[in-house]
């Protein structure tokens, strides 16, 4: 068995270069094909009634008069929603109808007649009081002694602090083409999981999973929002089949999508924290609250990053009648920065030190990386200028500009996933690597095409990679966690490790050599000690015969001491944020954003920097315009759509810096580690203490509106600073 | 957020928000107003009505004369992606808030979601697909390409007609117009720092993100 591990850095051929994504061609072109793009012969649409109110029990259904419609070819009221049931959030879907197009189907659905009895609802969780018994508190958490440490500290603040529920808003919506043929189900779904939708599809349909069949090329977004085949999914399967097996196309409506396929939990926390006056922080405690939807909201790792010696940790879980939560980008971990960092900056502020220094001197309750946290403190800072432009909290310059800076770091794990690569070589010379992956945007194809074609001492064009498809190529894990990279790229290098092994015993006789003796370096199959004696790739895959060769190769999810340093877990990462707050109308506006990022072995040095600055962007977001309205009244959204659901646009996000952390042999040494979740978490943490910075008082709760920006220099005694 | 450059051709009807024909205004105070000067326009032109049912339509697609039978309330977008085949333009808000389904019209930019395809007759549309020659990547999607300015691709395609129109009126704009320039145009990956270099290197400036 060959020994699994990466090339020396010396010796890389391909990892670690800058190369554009095999498939951005067909994505600027529009010829790329997502499900939402598909229209297979005879298709009809599906639509959804959805409920109007935020908690109501079903009375009656009349979907007669849609039935006999011209054009609608199946109604169905949804599992589970008949009369006499419970509803428990605005929007979600009761009946559905299949139709010959979508108007006719949204035609049908306003001929539907549903009555309902309203039930007491709440939808807004930031006001714990009034939560009544929806409010579900946790065991409180204690290490160390916190009340004899809050005794002993010099210094204690307490704050409130939140973050509200924000959504994945994935530009294509969820949805699916499902089709019949006899009792096989093939489905065209958008998703981040094409080999799991296999099983998840068959086992709520009642049919063995052999009989289905997963077909994606391409996916318009997920961030976590799209594991499994959705309610809306199933229901279209029985819909199609209640139609004769007529391909059915579904996808959400915008409001949907934004309200009912999946949200970030909130959270809010009362913080009180003690340090000594030299800084050392000595004493945690909070009481935090979420929500995200009926089942509530966990804790978020509090505090973050650093492990407080002395803490109390309080909970409560707020079960709200809005849509439920799904994993979103680093589940919990954004909140989690935000909030503690939130905290220690107004300690840092209250002893009139700079952060920067403040968090040095704390850098060792970071643990294991805590220096290397300390060196990515100083890089971001030396790229910021933070020495150069840092103030004390509140901007003295005159004017209504203020200007202020603030940072966050964050962690993660990103070991790679279970995944199989099966790769074929044929007697022709030609590669393929078959793996049931998805890419969602962030290279996928190309992480294993770079793998194999370093492997096989080939051209990264000479790689012909085929993912989207189950059970037709090799089982692989859903894209989430940060998880995808590390799995291909571990499963890729293995299969092709192993199929040169297979090749090299072809192909030594050839050059009278041992098969331990060879190497495939640069086109050619070599002796390692005497590369004059080779054959170029062509001529050594011919001695395959007739029968191309098909190797597999494995990654395990979990970490055994057999498998080298392919993939390991465990990351840092340091933001620092420049913005400037105007402080007449109090909108805030990001200068410079700088990110550095350690994520192990770097593959393809551009698409990562592409996941970090994609990242960074929708911290911007999130941090200044991303927040979940809803009305107390009706409990229904205020803003399920995207005007007022706001994203950042291009003229929002300033001028981005990233450094990958690429030169640190150590790092490099771990092997391949996730980056999808990592820099997407300290945003709020550092544009938030930059807003502080800038206008010399906390805004509490992000995002960092005008309204909210103007709130709190109101509170704080008016414009002047 | 940045003034949209976006702007709705004028129409025959004078009646852009096909939202307000379907019966499903804004719920917004200026939405309203716009919509009751909609209706004054739409009883004015009430000679003119045409549908419910399927009517014949021609749209110049790229060049191309297209023959279509379908409902005056199709949006252009629709008839693109659902009887033409054309799914490069996607439809994300549908509601003119984010740009994935941009189009070029009588060399405009315009959200295809909120024009109907009745409105674009006679006028000359170019779609995405019609950007590549021969196969040949135009400068502006290479630039995409070089500058990793796409990661789901959902919002590409509007992307790149939204830079083709505001190029084909700034051919070289400084990084401040194009973030001015672009801004009605979203995306949720994060995708704008490589936009806004595929642009600038279009125009022969830089493109800070392309292969070192």
């Amino acid at each position: 068995m060959p020994k699994y591990e990466w090339p020396e850095k010396s010796k890389r051929a391909v990892l670690g270069r800058r190369i554009s994504k095999s498939d951005s061609p067909d994505k600027v072109s529009g010829r790329a094909k997502y499900a939402s793009d598909v229209k297979r012969p005879g298709q009809l649409y599906a639509k959804f009634l959805r409920c109007p109110h935020a908690h109501a029990k079903v009375v009656s259904i009349d979907v007669s008069a849609a039935e006999r419609m011209p054009g609608v070819k199946a109604v169905k009221i949804c599992e589970k929603k008949g009369p006499g049931s419970e509803i428990l959030w605005a929007l979600d879907e009761v009946v559905g109808v299949v139709a010959v197009d979508e108007r006719t189907a949204e035609d049908a659905l306003q001929k539907i007649v549903v009555k309902y009895e309203k039930l007491p609802h709440l939808v807004n969780e930031q006001d714990l009081a009034g939560a009544g018994d929806r409010a579900k508190p946790a065991a409180e958490q204690v290490t160390g002694d916190p009340d004899k440490a809050f005794q002993e500290a010099e210094v204690v603040i307490e704050g409130d602090y939140g973050i509200p529920v924000i959504t994945h808003c994935c530009l294509e919506s969820h949805g699916q083409v499902v089709e019949w043929e006899g009792d096989n189900l093939t489905v065209y779904p958008s998703t981040q999981n094409v080999s799991g939708l296999v099983g998840q599809f068959a086992q709520p349909l009642k049919i063995p999973a052999s009989n289905v069949k997963i077909r994606m090329d391409h996916v318009g977004g997920g961030f976590g929002s799209k594991f499994s085949p959705d309610s809306w999914g199933v229901e279209s399967a029985h819909l199609s089949k209640q139609a004769g097996g007529k391909p059915v196309k579904t996808f959400l409506e915008r409001d949907a999508e934004l309200f009912v396929a999946g949200v970030r939990p909130s959270h809010f926390a009362r913080i009180k924290l003690g340090a000594k006056k030299d800084g050392t922080v000595t004493a945690w405690e909070h009481h935090s609250w979420s929500t995200g939807g009926p089942t509530g909201g966990g804790m978020a790792p509090l505090p973050y990053v650093l492990s407080v010696p002395n803490s109390r940790k309080k909970h409560t879980a707020v079960a709200t009648n809005t849509g439920p939560q799904r994993a979103w980008r680093a589940p919990n971990h954004p909140q989690a920065c935000w909030l503690t960092f939130a905290a220690l900056d107004d300690m840092a502020a209250k002893l009139n030190m700079d952060s920067l220094d403040f968090y040095l001197k704390n850098i060792q309750l970071a643990g294991e990386r805590a220096d290397l946290y300390r060196r990515e403190l100083l890089k971001a800072a030396e790229l910021i200028e933070w020495k150069k432009k840092w103030h004390p909290r509140g901007d003295p310059a005159p004017g209504h500009l203020k200007r202020g800076l603030g940072l966050g770091f964050h962690t993660w794990g990103g070991r790679g996933h279970a995944s199989e690569a099966r790769l074929t070589i044929n007697p022709d010379g030609s590669v393929s690597v078959d793996i049931g992956t998805q890419d969602l945007g962030v290279g996928t194809r190309t992480v294993i095409a770079m793998v194999a074609a370093e492997t096989l001492g080939l051209p990264v064009s000479a790689i012909k990679v085929n993912i989207g498809r189950a059970p037709d190529y090799p089982v692989s894990g859903g894209s989430g966690g940060s998880t995808t990279v590390g799995g291909v790229s571990a499963a890729t290098r293995r299969a092709g490790q192993n199929a040169l092994e297979e090749l090299f015993a072809k192909v030594a006789p050839a050059l009278s050599a041992q098969p331990s003796e060879l190497e495939a370096v640069g086109g050619k199959v070599q002796m390692r000690d005497n590369p004059a004696k080779n054959l170029p790739w062509r001529q050594a895959t011919a001695r395959l015969g007739v029968t191309p060769l098909v190797v597999s190769g494995k990654n395990a999810a979990a970490a055994s001491a057999a498998d080298g340093k392919l993939t390991d877990q465990g990351v840092g990462g340091v933001q620092m944020a420049d913005v400037t707050v105007d402080i007449e109308t109090g909108i805030v506006k990001m200068n410079k954003f700088v990110a550095v990022q350690d994520c192990g072995l770097i593959i393809n040095e551009k698409t990562a920097e592409s996941q970090v600055l994609g990242s960074m962007i929708m911290g911007v977001c999130y941090s200044l315009f991303e927040e979940r309205v809803m009305d107390e009244v009706t409990g229904r959204p205020l803003n399920a759509n995207m005007e007022f659901y706001k994203l950042a646009g291009i003229g929002d996000i300033g001028d981005f810096v990233v450094h990958m952390w690429k030169d640190d042999p150590e790092q490099d040494a771990r092997g391949v580690i996730g980056l999808g979740e990592p820099p997407v978490i300290a945003p709020g943490a550092a544009i938030g203490n930059a807003v502080a910075n800038a206008i010399g008082v906390r805004v509490p709760q992000a995002p960092f509106t005008p309204a909210r920006v103007l709130a709190a220099l109101e509170k704080k005694g008016g414009l002047s600073s | 957020m940045p003034k949209r450059d976006h702007a709705g051709p004028p129409s025959e009807l004078d009646v852009s928000r096909r939202g307000f024909l379907k019966g499903a205004g804004a719920a917004l105070s200026s939405g309203i107003v716009a919509g009751a000067e909609a209706l004054e326009a739409a009883n004015r032109a009430a000679a003119k009505i045409i549908g419910p049912g399927k009517t014949p339509v021609t749209l110049k697609i790229n060049g191309v004369n297209k023959a279509l039978n379908i409902e005056p309330r199709v949006t252009l977008l629709d008839a693109l992606r659902d009887e033409l085949e054309l799914t490069g333009a996607k439809r994300v808000c549908d509601r003119s808030s984010c740009g994935a389904c941009t189009v070029i019209v009588s060399g405009k930019s315009v959200y295809a979601c909120s024009m109907l395809a009745i409105e674009a007759q006679g006028k000359n549309i170019e779609t995405v697909e019609g950007l590549s020659v021969a196969g040949k990547l135009h400068p502006l999607q290479q630039a995409f390409v070089d500058n990793d300015a796409q990661q789901c691709g959902y919002c590409t395609p509007g992307f790149v007609m939204a830079c083709k129109a505001f190029l084909d009126k700034n051919p070289n704009p400084t990084i401040e117009q194009v973030r001015k320039g672009l801004g009605g145009n979203l995306c949720r990956c994060g995708t704008y720092v490589g936009v806004a270099e595929a642009v600038l290197q279009t125009a022969g400036k830089k493109g800070g993100r392309a292969n070192a």
